[in-house]
């Protein structure tokens, strides 16, 4: 850290920002520090209110007739489901069988085609290492692009190490990627691509049909990362020509540490399985299904079916009231991302000449998380950000809104009006607005050291 | 049908409300209340007694659910939870 802001100091600074950042960092020590300083996790004192929350990307609180559906499995039914000799068994497997029809009827599959997974996590692993390694003797590439998750991002970097070829598509400045590039990177020996279908950073929605009818041509599996999509956005398995696709439990109101692997069975994707054991889960998975937790993400994938209008349409509302505030009061605001391509539930904005650390304290009473929420704590801005090409000030002071079922409209108010104020106040105090005032471009400034 | 009267319906409604308004947490209270108004107000023009049954059974069902999360105004099983600014802020 302490390298890259001397070398960047004297080499002179791309941008203004970075400049502003080496005037406020002393050394890398103190750098630490000072990220450790500014929002340092303190639990909430006695007679504190809580915080609002607007954060619906990083996780979800469980709705209430989920938690009403999974509480006899918690208490009276708890049997485990593969026991086939009593009734404690049989009454746990019927209520697991349920909860994977109301999974499978959610995206349109059929119920034998829905493994129970830790997590979405634990799906994506499973399909990039398991079809990879399946299909290893024969095909040894595989496409994915630069603002997946982390998971399939690592998963590929293992990969890497095992001897596959990978490769990282670039995405263009909307977030989206190119289908043009993508039917040029597919090769004879390609063996799985794969693509999130609603970015959590940005909020996204990749052109997942073109893509299905693309891969499905080209006899190459398709994989898909709908953690952030799965009941807020109609998906049809079959329309889309998904062969693969990880679902998460607590991002559609259900439990934590449950998810779902979506396998196809017509055409068949076999997959080296990662967790060995007793074989259950068509051997694709091994170990007890969690059956409470299984009921809980059968019942909350059933709520999103029925809720799916009512709720897209508040939230689209909501955002758009959102957005509006904000823009119609502040200036030199970007919104990250495609403006019609995007689940419109997550915001992600970036509010020229503030820096996005001092905003997020400023809102202290707004759970809200920066670009870089799911990296680590490190000054980085987000990959993801990085990748659509957001200048790196800009990707420095970007903030994500997340909106969701339980968003009210105060709560969105409060919000905006919250960030107008303080974005105002920070931005008088900063240096390069008064510049930007006066009319001085500042990419013309040739900053020195000194 | 004397289940699908006018003023069975109301009570209901109003039943529904009063329980909605018991939970602890901001944001299930003020989702509870607006969901069952929501719901009610979109089917106050359906004529078919099937779907009317249908309906009332799952405004039933959700009363009941909603009943079964409190024992004496509090969540089922959870320890009493520190209460949101918004819900001072909003007084509701």
């Amino acid at each position: 850290m302490f390298g890259k802001t001397v070398i960047r100091s004297i080499w002179g600074s791309r941008s203004a920002a970075a400049c502003y950042r080496r005037k406020y960092t002393e050394s890398a020590v103190s750098a630490a520090h000072r990220q450790k300083e500014i929002i340092k996790s303190r639990y909430i004192e006695k007679d504190e209110l809580r915080p609002l929350y607007m954060d619906f990307q990083a996780t979800t609180p469980m709705d209430p007739r989920v938690l009403d559906a999974m509480l006899p499995y918690q208490v009276n039914y708890y049997g485990n489901p593969h026991s086939r000799t009593h009734a404690y068994g049989w009454e746990s497997e019927r209520a697991m069988e349920k909860a994977r029809k109301q999974v499978a009827d959610l995206i349109g599959a059929d119920p034998r085609e829905i493994v129970f997974t830790s997590g979405a996590t634990e799906s994506n692993n499973m399909s990039l290492k398991g079809v990879a390694r399946f299909y290893r003797s024969k095909k040894k590439h595989i496409i994915t692009t630069q603002i997946e998750h982390k998971c399939v991002l690592d998963s590929c970097r293992i990969l890497e190490a095992e001897g596959f070829n990978i490769t990282y598509l670039p995405v263009q400045s909307n977030g989206l990627i190119d289908l043009k590039q993508l039917e040029e990177t597919i090769q004879p020996d390609t063996s799985l691509v794969s693509v999130m279908t609603v970015n959590n950073e940005i909020g996204v929605k990749q052109p997942v049909k073109e893509i299905g009818e693309i891969c499905r041509s080209r006899s190459v599996f398709f994989h898909t990362d709908a953690a952030q999509a799965v009941g807020k956005i109609p998906i049809n398995v079959t329309d889309w020509k998904i062969d693969l696709m990880s679902i998460s439990g607590h991002k559609i109101y259900g439990p934590k540490g449950v998810g779902a692997l979506y396998v196809r069975r017509r055409p068949r994707v076999r997959l080296e399985p990662i967790q060995s054991g007793g074989g259950q889960e068509r051997g694709l998975r091994s170990g007890t299904v969690p059956t409470p937790l299984a009921v809980g993400l059968g019942a909350a994938c059933e709520i999103a079916q029925q809720e799916m209008q009512y709720d897209h349409s508040r939230v689209s509302m909501l955002a758009k009231r959102l957005l509006q505030k904000i823009m119609s009061e502040l200036p030199d605001v970007v919104v990250n991302g495609d403006p019609d391509q995007r689940y419109p539930g997550c915001i992600n904005l970036s509010f020229a000449y503030v820096e996005g650390e001092s905003l997020l304290m400023a809102l202290k009473d707004v759970a809200l998380s920066s670009g870089s929420a799911c990296t680590s704590a490190s000054l980085e801005p987000s990959y993801v950000l990085r990748a659509i090409g957001t200048d790196e000030d800009l990707a420095h002071s970007s903030i994500r809104f997340g909106i969701g079922r339980f968003t009210t409209e105060e709560e969105v108010d409060y919000t905006a009006e919250k960030c107008i104020r303080q974005v105002k106040r920070l931005r008088e105090m900063s240096p390069l607005w008064e510049m930007v005032q006066e009319g001085i471009d500042l990419k013309s400034i040739k900053w020195t050291q000194h | 049908m004397a289940s699908c009267s006018r003023s069975h319906v109301i009570s209901l409604y109003r039943m529904l409300m009063k329980e909605s308004k018991k939970f602890p947490s901001y944001n299930f209270r003020t989702y509870a209340l607006r969901r069952v108004k929501h719901g009610f107000r979109e089917n106050q023009h359906v004529d078919n007694p099937r779907t009317l049954d249908m309906l009332l059974g799952q405004a039933r069902e959700s009363l009941a659910l909603i009943k079964r999360q409190f024992t004496q105004g509090r969540a089922v099983l959870s320890a009493p939870i520190k209460s949101s600014m918004m819900a001072l802020l909003s007084c509701q």
